[in-house]
């Protein structure tokens, strides 16, 4: 598959979308960019007058440029294979700077395992001054099914 | 080694696991790691992956597939250090 074609698989659309660009993707790993709209609607509140990316929302967009873009090339590449879903099992992320709106951030994907379904990887979030703003492990289980 | 053994090395790798405590201190042979443990999916791949860490045995799809009990993964274990 293609970057193009995984794009075109992710299951998200406006306003749940948090990949823009797929940078590089390979067997294991990918990276991606993601521009933080400063008129995206959580930023009215968090903070009240105080606008700060959500940390569930950082984690969000390492999952969907890393975990499922990763998840969906790697069953859709497979010999016979059909891209897949991936559902979001566990997280454990460190922040380090908060970002704010308006920034475009970049996130790198390294896959720690992909067996018996599950995906594990190890995922980092940079700012435009190559800062890491958050980092850690994301895995989900990579299914046929949506919600299976 | 005898099942009380492989038992013992069983289970402080399914307690990391169980949401149920109580069914780990009272493990036996008919254990199940979904009903009793409540061990989610991605949880029990995490088992499998330290048994064969613990045991230093590779676990095939279809040995992972009937996984699901402590009798079944005593069965797998026994038959992979077997072939070893």
């Amino acid at each position: 598959m293609n970057k193009e074609e995984i794009l075109a698989h992710l299951p998200y659309s406006k306003p749940f979308l948090f990949v823009d660009e797929l940078l590089h993707i390979d067997e294991n790993g990918s990276s991606g960019t993601f521009n933080f709209d400063k008129d995206l609607d959580f930023y009215k509140g968090h903070f009240k007058d105080h606008p700060v990316t959500p940390g569930v929302i950082l984690t969000e967009t390492m999952a969907q440029i890393g975990l499922v873009c990763l998840g969906i090339y790697l069953t859709g590449s497979a010999e016979g294979g059909v891209p897949g879903h991936v559902m979001l099992t566990s997280t454990a992320i460190d922040f380090m700077k908060p970002v704010f709106p308006g920034e475009k951030v970049k996130v790198i994907a390294e896959k720690v395992y992909f067996r018996f379904k599950k995906l594990n990887c190890t995922v980092q979030m940079l700012n435009e001054q190559h800062e890491v703003v958050c980092k850690g492990t994301i895995a989900g289980m990579v299914t046929n099914k949506m919600n299976a | 080694m005898d099942r009380a053994d492989l038992i013992e090395r069983l289970t402080p790798i399914i307690a990391t696991y169980a949401q149920d405590k109580d069914a780990v201190a009272s493990i036996n042979e008919t254990t199940d790691f979904i009903k009793d443990l409540r061990i989610n999916s991605a949880n029990l791949v995490d088992v499998i992956l330290d048994v064969e860490e613990e045991f230093d045995i590779e676990i095939d799809n279809l040995s992972m597939e009937r996984m699901l009990n402590v009798t079944a993964a005593i069965e797998i274990i026994e038959d992979k250090l077997k072939t070893k």
